[in-house]
Parts: C-alpha cells; structure tokens; sequence
C-alpha cells in the first residue's frame, strides 16, 4: 500500500509539472505550418513544397522578417492520409500555427479543414484542386494558387473537341480521388458540348500487371481520342501498350502527367501526348529566380508544385505583412484584396479562394520535351 | 471473334505472370505451411536487380545476348539469396511458434524490404528498357499479340514444364514432395529438412524475378510498390488453384487471368478486382480446398 | 585452459561474423551499392553503403550470439530465475493477489482520465486513434484470438460502419449516437453475411476469402459513386454531439476521447465476459479442435457465425466513430494494410490477450506517430520491429493465460479422510 501511495503521489506530481509546462508560450514569431506528404509514395509531390516555403521564408528573414517579426516554419508529415492529416492539423494548432501553407492531397485537405476552421486559421494549398474545397462555400478558411480540377476538365475537353476536332473520346481513369474526379467532368463536358460523344468510359486499377485488356477495348470503341484522368505511371503504361499495338490514338491527360517522369519512363512512345498542366512560367523573372535560388539552395531542379508552392508561400507572407497582424480575418481581407507578385504574374484571391489569373495551358510530347501548344 | 481471340491472348499474359509469382507462393506453403508474403517483395526486389544489371552491362557496351543472359542469372540469384535469407531470419525461428506468428513476422518483412528499396534506390517510377526485342515475324499479328506476350507465354510454360519434371524425377524434387507430406518422417528418413526448405525459397524466388523481369520489360516501368498487388493476386490465384499444389497454382493463374481479362472487356474494368474475388469465393464455396487442391478428410 | 577456450569460442563468433557481414555484403550489393540512372544511362557506385551493410551485420551478429550465449546461461543457473520466470511469476503474483493489480489499475485509470487535461489537444486526439485501434483489435481477437478464424478483411466491417454514418447523415440528417448501434448492426448484418458461404473453409482458405470479401467492399465503394461518392469521399460528418450542444474543437476532441475511454471498458467487460461464457469456451475449443468440438456437441455453424458478428459489430461501431472523429472519409482509409495492422495488433498483443491487444495497440499505432523525428525511416523500422518482435516473442507480448482450476492435493486427502 505504501508503494501505491508513492507512485499516487508521483503522479500527482507528473500531472502538476506538465500542466505547468503546458502553459501558452510567448508568441513572439510567426509561425506558419507546412502539411503535406513528406514521406511515403507521394513524397515527391509534397517536399519541393517545404523546399518552396523554406526558400520564401529565409528570404523574408534575411530581410528582418514580416514586420520586424521573425517567421518560423513547423513542418509535419501527413503522408497524403485523411485520418494522419487531422492529427496533423491537431498538432500544428497545438504548436501554434498561425497560417498553414498545404495540404497537398485533396482528401487529406478535406479531413484537416474543419479543425482549422475551427480556430480560423487560414489555409493556403499548393495542389489540393478538388473543387468542392473552393466551391461548396464549407471552407470559408481555404485559399490555393492552383486552379481547380472541373478548370482543368474543361481546358481537356475544349482542346480535344475545339481545336482537335474530335468526335469520339475515350475517358478512363485510375479509379483515384483525382483521376476520377477529373473524369466525371470531362465525361459531363464532352456530353454537354453537343459536339462529341464518349464512346466509352472506364477506370483501371493502378499497379495492375498489364492493361492490354483496356487497350483492347480502346480500339474497338474506335475512339479517335482518350482523356485519360489520373497520374504518369498508369498513363505511360497504357500509351505503351496502345502504341505497340499500332494504335494512334490520340491521348489527352492532366497535369499528373505532365511531369518529365512520364516522358523519361514513357520514352518514345510518349511523343505525341498532349497534357494539360499550369500555364508556363518558365519565361517569367519571378519563377527563374526562385529555380535558381532552388538549385543554389539543394543542388537539384525544383519538384511537383513547386511553382505553385512559391506563389502560395509568397501570397501568405505578403498577406501576412500587408494585415500587419496575425488575425485570419485581417489576413483573408489582404488576400483578397491586395495584389501579390507570384511566378503566375500578379494574383489575387477571389470570394471562393481560387486564385485568379491561375490557369491552364495544354502541353504536347515533342522531341521528349513538353511543348506548349495552347 | 476478333476480339474475343485478343482478350484471350491478354489473359494469358496476366495469367502467365501470376504463375510465375504463385508457384514460390504454392511450393513454399505446401512445404511449410506458410503465407510467404514477402514473396511479392522478392518478384519486386528481381525486377530491381535486373533494371540495375542490364543497365550497368548495356552502359559497358556489352552485346544484347550477353546482357540478357547475365541479367536473368543476376536477377535469378540475388532474388535467391534474398528469398534464403528472409526464410533464415523471419521464418526459421518461428517454426515451432503458434500458427499465425510467422505470418506477422512475414507481414513485416514485407513492410521492411518495400521501404528498403524506397530508401536505397527510389520513391519514384524508373524506365525499365525492353529488354525482349520486337520480333520481325510477329509483326503481322502484333495487334493480337505482341513480342514480349509471346516471350512471356512460352517462358512461363516452359520454365513450368521444367519445374514439374524437377520436381517428379529429381532426387531433390522428391525429397520436396516427402517433406511437403510429412516433415517428421522425412527427416527420419535422412532428408535435410532444413535444406529442403531453404531449396524451395531459393527455387520460388528465382522464379518469380524471372516474373518480375519478364513483366517489368513488357510494361517498361518499375517502382518499390509493384510486389504489393502482384503479389496478393497471385496469392489468389494460388488459393484458387489449391494451395500446394504445383498445376494447381498454374491453372488458378490462369483463370484468374482470364476472367479480369474477360470481365474487362465484356463488362467492366471497373468492377474487374470484384469479378476476380468473386469467382474465388465461389469456387471455394463449391470446392473448399481450390480446383487442384486435396481436400484430405482429416484424421482424428 | 578455460581461458583457452574461450578466446577460441570467441574466435569462432568473429569468424561467424565475418561470414555473415560478407553474405550481407553480397546480398544488399546490387540495390544498396549501385544506383542507376536508366534514362542518362549514368552510374552511382556507393561503396560506402557496403562498408556501413558489412559493418553493421558484423557487429549485430556479434551482440546477437553475446544475447544468445548470456540467456543460454541464464537458462542454466538454475539457482537464479530467469527473466521470462520472474515476469512470469509477477504477472501471477498480479492476477492472484490483488492489491497490487489494483493499484496499477487504479494508476493507469487516474492517467487515463486526467490524459487530455495534461497533455495537448494533439497528443489527445492521436491517443484517440490509438483507443479506436485497441476496440478493432479486441474485436478482432473474439475472430482470430478466440475462435481462431484467420479473417483478413476485417477492414471491411469498419468501413461499413463508417459509412453507414456518413450516408445516414448526409441522406437523411441521423446523428451520431442514433448511427452507432446502427453501425454495430449493419456490421454484424454483414459479419453474418460473410460467415456464411465461408463456414466450410478452413485456415488459409478463410483468410484468402475474407481478404477478398475486404477488397470487394472497398472496390465497390470506390466505384460506386451514385452510393458512395466513390473515391472523392464524404466530407463534413459532423462530430459526435452532446443533446445538441456546439462545441469548440479542443473541448469536442476532449469529448470524443472520453467517449472512447467508455467504449474500450464497455468492449473489455463485453469481451471478458463473452469468453468465459459458454460460448466462449466453444469458441476456444473450435480453435482449438474442430472435430473434437464437434464430437462435444458443440454447433460448429453457429459458434462461428456468432464469432464473426460479434467481431464485425465492434468493427462497425469502431467505423462509425472514425468517421465522426475524421470528419471526412474516402474508401482509401479501407486498405488491407489497415486490416494486416489491426491483424498485427491481436498477434503481437498475444492471441485472446486482452491487456496485450490493449498494449500492442499502443504501440503499434503511438509509434509511427512518436517515430515522425526518423520520417523516411519509420516505415522501414516498423517492419523490422514487427519482425524482431515475432521472433523474440513469438506468442506475443502476453501469452493468454486461461483460467485453470487446480485440484491442490491435501484437498483432495482431507476429502478422503472425511
């Protein structure tokens, strides 16, 4: 008994210590969190945006901080997960957070907004670009420099029945949070134009062995075009295999594979492809310095979202500084109000959260290289 | 009829592929009695060796047929050795252990080579170069079937083939069968189980690099993750087929090949896995122990 | 002489070590040493790595026979207990005399109680995920524990209950404490549903099934979109209320855990009780003997049909909660890792153990979240414990100890006497 009463009496000592260490910490800097997937598969669209946010972030230090305060960034992993996201948001609102730049997955978006909402924190997204974020008005906390997925759609279905000219179009996707999504718009789109049908419309399982079975399907739909919704890996699989059939098929896809990924592994056959992703910054002074500021930095050409990263680190801190506090209603204000200078041009935000001025241009395979074409 | 013929071919692909993975799945559970799922892992880890061989040969300018030859050896020997040690290290100290420790033990030793080959090689997708030439003669019919199908097709079934004489005539052979009926007494009768055990990973993981070698080629890609379905689909069709049994796991492969394949192109892709699994319950449901399988009374 | 002996046993380990790490050396040499580039056709020889793969396995193998060697001598001296007897002897010493195991209770239930008032909303919320996983796995201890039914898609009846509350909140407005016993009973509805065809399969055979079944039910919802919104999810599932009452976040996380804490003692009393009642011990004997517990009289259909819906109803419930908790859920939380993990849970925890279930929980789910520091490597530590832990404990963390009745022998010569 005298044992129990020792180890009471300890606890009770335990609980005293950490309420007290518990207790608020001066806020002295500005703390911005940065969620995404960090590890995993999808690492490798979730790091260049810490990398994006550190370069943003140093910058504004070296130059004495958002209005004579230093920023600090609290970076946490949510492996693109909805259930680790909401710890996540837990955690940087534990630690503080005062504005989070991510997430990145649009799902883990979802499951991580309501807990920032609660405390008002303002959320700015690199590459979350499923639409209800933006347009069911659930969000009211939610900012991105990306455009939306239906944006995307349309930009496909425009090219391919506009410009193009086609008539049949094939639409499949990898059965994904993203692909599919995509794949219901430009399903709608194509219906809706009166001037193109789709003559056929499947999902594919990702990681499966072969797809020549869909290949098969493809050409006796005798599709003259597919609009593929999903990332590079499943798309170069089935462009290799409809090209070794002799298919010509056109092939239309998303900025998930608009990545060098898919021309590296896709190789010759990727020739020809066309892909929609963000407009071309590459000529813009902004985006050349932040790339070089990169390969100074960590030695290596920026990731997925870089760009976008940059524009959405670069909006915040300006919002931030133009607010001249840290309250979310000052800052939205800012956001929208003041015109911020991105690797995009000069941006804004609008009443939804979209960025405006953020759009999207169609890229073709030439050469091994992404071309703009449109 | 056309089309049906091109399903045909695409099933057989598939099924040919899950064979070579669900043969080390068979051999391995009809002589220990274990789900071996690290076994996609090892078909992952020889697709990786042999990307990383070929490469190094072809930056040495050495001729195609050298290439292709010490690639599959490479493949097929390091696949081996990995298929050897996980067995020494994850499995061998849980042979007397309850019946389910072994397969967390497994579980986890799939975990760990996944984020092995994450962190030494690459989280992203790499080019895996064709390594099967396009025939000349196949070009008529290359709509149907293609150069790398036909490799993969005659392969499949003849390193199958070899794999049954072995083990029917072969004095190892039979001493797999013996230890597969009855380890006790096999090892009363002078048989080295424990050699017998380590021969049947190192033959099952052999096989299935070729798998993955064979595979990664045709589809030109490979990543750390492609083990995890491939794996569990041959586990199926292993299942299906009889577990433990050797035409068994080759007839399931088959079938399951077939009907995706055929479920993909008269239904829908959407639904192909759902198709897959079905079938299986069904066919377990009518024949409890698989197609192949011996549904042994058991003893009291 | 003695002395002799040993540097040559000494020896003999280096010698064994020096074969081992140049057997690891060979081994990792193609995807540890060489990195390729396939497109610039560039490669990276990283000899270092080998010198780090021969070192390491040198000096593992080294510590590991020094471990081997020191236990054998343990095991030896008899005079001196071993360390697996004197936890043995503890953990009776617990179960008989009473007043220790009470105070550790009465500790662990004090630290329970007061954890979301000392720690942050943070450590709150992922020790919620941790107590979700302890009801998944007592769950799927009656299945795999208890009766002895490998089932591999248990995932699938706790995305029934997920679901089921997200629809019947989105659909028709229910809450969340109407939606939880509907959840425990779509689960059990489906947990019967499954049973049936399965009830002629054996072992392995079962467990490919209920992996199929798992599959089946996560394919379905990612296609189905009219049904489920397919794989974009539902989002807005409102969190668990209290008569209607709004509340902040913290104090709603705070809520949820208390809520939680009730769930996992109503399950552990549930469970205590089930397996010492009749159908418990059927459930025990059909792991144990089928044919015997046939022959016994037992009903084989029902024993294992009420096994897999009582299962499932915890899976249901467990589902039900996540959705409130997450507020958002797609069918890509319903993988068959997240079934393998739960699996991993009633194993490790030690097979019908319900205080190893509760603590393998713990740490299988606390340990990727505290492993966040090695990020790249979590995944790949969490592989290897799970091995190392199998082999080290192969009958989990606490073997199950069934009530035994000993008949002490003066009691039985004083009855004779009489």
């Amino acid at each position: 008994m005298k044992n129990a009463r020792h180890i009471l009496a300890m606890l009770c000592a335990l609980v005293v210590a950490a309420a007290v260490h518990a207790g608020p910490a001066a806020a002295e800097t500005i703390k911005i969190g940065v969620a995404g997937a960090h590890s995993g598969d999808l690492a490798s669209y979730g790091l260049p945006t810490v990398k994006a946010a550190e370069l943003v972030v140093n910058d504004i230090n070296a130059r004495g901080g958002i209005n004579g305060k230093k920023v600090e960034l609290l970076i946490e992993d949510d492996v693109c997960k909805p259930e680790i996201a909401t710890n996540t948001a837990t955690k940087l609102i534990s630690q503080g957070a005062h504005v989070i730049i991510g997430h990145i997955c649009s799902g883990a978006t979802k499951a991580a907004l309501p807990i920032y909402k609660e405390s008002g924190t303002i959320v700015i997204s690199p590459s979350a670009t499923n639409p209800d974020l933006t347009q069911s008005g659930d969000y009211p906390n939610f900012y991105r420099t990306i455009a939306s997925d239906d944006a995307q759609a349309r930009t496909e279905v425009d090219f391919a029945v506009k410009v193009l000219g086609v008539r049949k179009i094939a639409i499949i996707h990898d059965k994904g949070d993203y692909g599919k999504g995509l794949a219901e718009f430009a399903k709608t789109f194509v219906e809706q134009s009166g001037a193109a049908e789709v003559v056929l419309y499947e999902g594919v399982t990702p990681g499966a062995v072969d797809y020549s079975a869909v290949v098969q399907k493809i050409r006796r739909s005798q599709a003259e075009a597919v609009i593929f919704g999903g990332y590079h890996p499943e798309a170069s699989k089935i462009v290799t295999q409809m090209r070794k059939k002799k298919m010509e098929t056109i092939f239309i896809s998303d900025d998930g594979v608009k990545d060098d990924t898919f021309i590296k592994v896709a190789g010759q056959y990727a020739e020809g492809v066309y892909a929609t992703g963000p407009a071309d910054v590459t000529a813009n002074p902004l985006a050349m310095a932040a790339r070089e500021a990169h390969v100074t930095a960590y030695g290596v050409e920026p990731g997925a979202f870089f760009d976008n990263a940059y524009a959405a680190a670069l909006a915040i801190t300006h919002a931030l500084e133009q607010a001249g506090s840290t309250e979310p209603g000052a800052i939205a204000d800012a956001l929208r109000t003041k015109e911020v200078a991105t690797p995009f041009g000069n941006i804004h935000f609008d009443e939804r959260g979209d960025a405006t001025g953020v759009g999207f241009s169609v890229y073709q395979v030439q050469n091994g290289q992404y071309i703009q074409v449109q | 009829m056309d089309y049906f013929i091109e399903l045909f071919f695409s099933g057989l692909t598939r099924g040919s592929i899950y064979a070579l993975i669900a043969l080390g799945y068979t051999m391995v559970y009809g002589i220990i009695g274990l789900i071996n799922f690290a076994h996609g892992e090892i078909y992952m880890i020889g697709a990786f060796t042999a990307l990383i061989v070929s490469t190094v040969l072809s930056i040495y300018n050495m001729p195609l047929a050298a290439i292709l030859v010490l690639t599959v050896l490479a493949s097929a020997i390091w696949a081996g050795a990995y298929g050897f040690t996980v067995e020494k290290l994850a499995y061998k100290p849980l042979r007397k252990a309850p019946r389910l420790s072994p397969l967390i033990s497994a579980i986890g030793m799939s975990i760990f080579l996944q984020n092995y080959v994450l962190l030494a090689q690459t989280p992203d997708f790499l080019p895996f170069p064709p390594l099967i030439p396009e025939f000349a003669f196949m070009e008529p019919v290359s709509g149907v079937i293609g150069s790398s199908e036909l490799v993969i097709l005659t392969m499949t079934t003849s390193l199958m083939l070899l794999l049954t004489l072995f083990i029917k005539f072969t004095r190892l052979g039979k001493a797999m069968r013996a230890t597969a009926q009855d380890r006790t007494m096999a090892r009363l009768v002078g048989i080295n189980v424990n050699m017998i055990i380590s021969a049947t990973f190192i033959i099952g993981s052999g096989l299935a690099a070729i798998g993955g070698l064979l595979i990664a080629s045709h589809i030109g890609q490979i990543n750390f993750f492609i083990g995890f379905i491939a794996g569990i689909k041959a586990f199926t069709a292993a299942v299906l087929g009889g577990i433990g049994s050797v035409p068994g796991a080759v007839l399931g492969s088959f079938i399951l090949g077939l009907t995706e394949s055929f479920a993909t192109g008269y239904v829908s892709s959407d639904y192909e896995d759902v198709f897959a699994f079905s079938l299986l319950v069904l066919i377990l449901i009518f024949r409890p122990a698989g197609l192949l399988g011996k549904s042994s009374a058991e003893k009291v | 002489m003695a002395r002799k002996r040993t540097i040559m046993i000494f020896l003999r380990d280096v010698r064994g070590a020096l074969l081992i790490s140049l057997w690891f050396m060979f081994l990792t040499f193609p995807i540890m040493v060489i990195k390729v580039n396939p497109i610039e056709r560039t490669v990276v020889w990283r000899w270092d790595n080998m010198a780090y793969v021969g070192l390491l396995s040198f000096l593992l193998y080294l510590a590991g026979r020094q471990y081997l060697k020191y236990r054998e001598r343990r095991l030896e001296s008899s005079r001196r207990q071993s360390m697996e007897e004197k936890t043995k002897r503890f953990l009776r010493r617990l179960s008989e005399n009473p007043v220790p195991a009470y105070t550790l209770m009465a500790v662990a239930g004090v630290f329970a109680l007061s954890f979301p008032f000392v720690f942050s909303t943070y450590q709150t919320n992922i020790m919620i995920t941790a107590l979700m996983y302890v009801v998944l796995g007592l769950g799927l201890n009656i299945v795999v524990g208890v009766a002895g039914l490998l089932d591999l898609g248990y995932v699938a009846f706790y995305a029934v209950g997920a679901y089921s509350y997200a629809l019947l909140n989105l659909h028709f407005g229910v809450g969340f404490w109407f939606a939880l016993p509907i959840g425990a009973l779509l689960g059990m509805t489906f947990g019967i549903l499954l049973g049936f065809p399965v009830l002629r399969l054996r072992g392995d055979y079962l467990a490919i099934v209920t992996l199929g079944f798992g599959e089946i039910i996560r394919l379905i919802l990612e296609n189905w979109n009219e049904f489920s919104k397919g794989p974009s999810g539902i989002s807005n599932i409102p969190r668990p209320g209290l008569f209607g009452l709004e509340m902040p976040l913290e104090t709603a996380i705070t809520y949820l855990y208390f809520l939680m804490i009730g769930l996992v003692l109503f399950t552990v009393f549930v469970v205590r009780r089930l397996q010492d009642s009749r159908i418990g011990r059927a459930w025990y004997a059909l792991r144990e003997d089928e044919i015997a517990c046939q022959a016994m009289g037992i009903d084989k259909t029902r024993t294992k049909l009420t096994a897999f819906a009582l299962g499932a109803t915890w899976a249901g419930m467990a589902g039900v909660i996540f959705a409130a908790k997450t507020t958002f859920i797609n069918p890509a939380s319903f993988t068959f890792l997240e079934s393998a993990i739960i699996l991993c849970i009633v194993v490790l925890g030690g097979m019908g153990s319900i205080v190893g279930v509760i603590l393998a929980a713990l740490i299988l789910i606390l340990l990727p979240e505290y492993l966040r520091a090695f990020s790249d490597y979590r995944m790949l530590v969490f592989g290897a414990v799970l091995v190392l832990m199998m082999v080290f404990r192969p009958q989990g963390l606490i073997g199950h100890r069934r009530r035994t009745y000993t008949i002490k022998p003066d009691a039985g010569r004083s009855g004779n006497a009489a």
